[in-house]
């Protein structure tokens, strides 16, 4: 299935800023993650389709995810 | 020695130092300022009359060593609102006023002639002086000027022409250590000081310093408090990015308001994000990062530079960059951080003007997107006080009101901030509650919303939200009272090591011996104390509302609009 996935902050260091990838089914939000060589610990928040979700949450075709680190400010 | 109030009276040009009294002696910061304003201050009386009172003070541990404790508040009767104000700031001049022993600084009265006069403020109390060099002037020349007539140390508050006009936009700045400007920027309590008819204050503490009872105590909570700061993956993220990292995260939750409140997402996002910021600073040799006060730990300010390297603005925010970006619908980093020079240079609150552009734009003055219209509007019309800028400088109401716009975003008449109240609900009942008008620091929900910090909370659910802005709100008053910066709220919501230490600050500071539960309740009742003003004031609940067209309106992409009842909004005061 292809997915698109969007990097933020430092995240996008030596990776990129948003691609659309494929990924075989099913697979969880934390695969994608570990995937990019991020782990799981750095991780703020994460979005699919402008919604929170979770590490297990498994991804659908054509959904948009966005990895955050700890990030605030206000 | 311990601090006296200061206090300048406007109206007969005297000047005094008083004792404490003993209902003011636990308090400092915004604590202070309202309780002094609530004190003194008819609760009916015309803001920018001779009854209403500009209150200055430093914070319960500014002019310490402690970390992050370097904010001044600033407070009056808010011309813009109505209610009561405390407008927060960085700079230097909290930490000196708390070294010249001067626990608030109140100005008082108005004088009867229209000359401006300037304060000087040193340990031996005020002395004031007729000024006429700088009146008239932007801030930036006005302070190159007093840069060659005072000694560099000295801190200044000063208004620009936006404050000496009265606009109910007008803010306050505060030089930083680098003789940069940050702002006490909300409910234009800089036409307050312009009809006191003070265009600037110096301050002076010679070799003033601040006692602290426990130095040796202080010492061992100032490293765990410093630490706690530190070592939050989120301070070090606003030293990488600053606040506009959060451009990209508000965006892709859809909470971000944009062309007026009418989208929640912004095409143009990534231009005008913390991300781009960051490398533009870098290429260009600014610097990411720098702090407002002595002695913060996490520096979140910057300095951005133009196209042609050379300095621009600084304390370049996520707020004023929204505004003048996604809100009025300019992607270009360039011409909002010129736009942001132009704001600081004329002393009139980002926010609050930006988004009146956005109303003007919505009724036709200009377009959309346009951004040299945007910075025509500034240096023609606002900063020359013609009819269309004081229009402007009277905020997105004014606005509204003038053009008969009827999708106007503000509570109290104050401009609602970066964040849609639709798609990020506790926001809303901030927005709705605050004792202050639309305002996010009051309440800053969107850490549980959205960032996950301090746990999280469905920002599309009601569920809960009411509970969380009353515990930030209380939280964020005794904060406020203190002197420190609100982003040690981050570390505090998280690391259980960060409250206990600030209370061991304070209790070695004072050789007194406060607990949690103390400070929980000094945020209550200075809640309680503003909203008593502002009941006396002549607000009712009625005014703790949202514009009706957020009810009205689906907001893309989640197509959702603000459904709390007034009820569910009036739980909030039950406590």
């Amino acid at each position: 299935m292809k997915v698109t996935v969007k990097l933020f902050a430092f995240f996008r260091a030596g990776r990129f800023k948003v691609e659309e990838r494929e990924y075989p089914e099913p697979t969880a939000v934390s695969e994608v993650i570990e995937g990019l060589g991020i782990n799981l610990d750095e991780i703020g928040i994460t979005m699919i389709n402008s919604r929170h979700c979770q590490f297990e949450t498994l991804l659908k075709e054509g959904d948009n995810l966005a990895i955050f680190p700890v990030i605030g400010g206000g | 020695m311990a601090a006296k109030i200061f206090r300048v009276n406007m109206s007969d040009l005297s000047t005094s130092i008083e004792e404490v009294p003993a209902a003011w002696a636990g308090h400092g910061g915004r604590g202070l300022t309202s309780t002094i304003v609530a004190a003194e201050v008819p609760p009916t009386c015309h803001p920018l009359g001779v009854n209403n009172k500009l209150v200055f003070a430093s914070g319960l541990l500014s002019g310490t060593p402690a970390a992050n404790s370097g904010r001044l508040s600033c407070g009056a009767k808010s011309p813009l609102t109505g209610t009561i104000k405390e407008s927060n700031s960085g700079g230097s001049s909290a930490q000196l006023l708390a070294k010249c022993g001067c626990k608030a600084l109140i100005i008082e009265g108005q004088p009867k002639d229209d000359a401006w006069y300037s304060l000087a403020v040193t340990p031996e109390g005020v002395t004031i002086t007729k000024e006429a060099e700088v009146v008239g002037m932007g801030n930036f020349a006005a302070l190159e000027i007093l840069d060659q007539r005072l000694s560099a140390k000295q801190g200044i508050i000063i208004i620009g022409t936006a404050g000496e006009m009265k606009m109910r936009s007008a803010n306050i700045s505060v030089k930083d250590p680098d003789g940069n400007l940050r702002s006490g920027g909300r409910g234009g309590l800089g036409a307050v000081m312009g009809s006191k008819r003070v265009k600037f204050i110096s301050i002076d503490p010679k070799d003033g310093k601040v006692e602290i009872a426990d130095m040796d105590k202080f010492r061992v909570a100032n490293k765990a408090f410093a630490k706690s700061l530190i070592d939050h993956p989120v301070s070090q993220a606003l030293g990488t990015y600053g606040t506009n990292v959060l451009v990209n995260i508000i965006n892709e939750s859809g909470g971000l308001p944009t062309r007026n409140f009418t989208k929640g997402q912004f095409d143009g996002h990534e231009q005008i994000s913390g991300e781009t910021m960051h490398d533009l600073i870098q290429e260009r040799g600014g610097k990411v990062k720098h702090n407002c006060h002595a002695g913060c730990v996490i520096q979140c300010s910057q300095i951005y530079n133009d196209v042609k390297n050379k300095y621009k603005t600084s304390g370049f925010e996520y707020e004023s960059i929204w505004a003048l970006g996604a809100d009025c619908e300019i992607d270009n980093l360039d011409q909002i951080a010129e736009a942001d020079h132009l704001l600081d240079d004329i002393g009139i609150d980002s926010i609050e003007t930006a988004v009146a552009i956005g109303v003007a734009m919505e009724a036709g003055v200009l377009e959309f997107g346009d951004g040299e219209g945007l910075l025509r509007i500034l240096t023609e019309e606002v900063a020359k006080g013609t009819g269309l800028g004081r229009i402007i400088g009277g905020g997105a109401g004014d606005v509204g009101r003038a053009y008969g716009v009827t999708r106007v975003p503000v509570v109290k008449n104050q401009a609602i901030p970066a964040y849609d109240p639709r798609a990020i609900k506790g926001m809303g009942i901030t927005y709705a509650t605050s004792t202050q008008g639309a305002d996010h620091t009051m309440g800053y929900t969107i850490a549980t919303n959205i960032l996950g910090v301090g746990g999280s909370l469905d920002p599309l659910s009601k569920e809960g939200q009411v509970e969380l802005s009353r515990n930030l709100q209380i939280a964020t008053a005794a904060i406020d009272s203190t002197g420190m910066c609100l982003f040690i709220a981050f570390a505090a919501l998280d690391d259980a090591t960060c409250l206990p230490a600030l209370i061991d600050l304070l209790n070695a500071c004072y050789g007194i011996e406060l607990t949690g539960d103390d400070v929980t309740n000094l945020g209550k009742s200075i809640l309680k104390t503003e909203h008593a003003f502002n009941l006396a004031a002549g607000f009712t609940n009625q005014d703790d509302r949202l514009p009706d067209f957020f009810s009205v309106e689906p907001l893309p992409p989640h197509n959702v609009v603000w459904d709390f009842s007034g009820e569910e909004i009036d739980t909030f005061w039950n406590f």
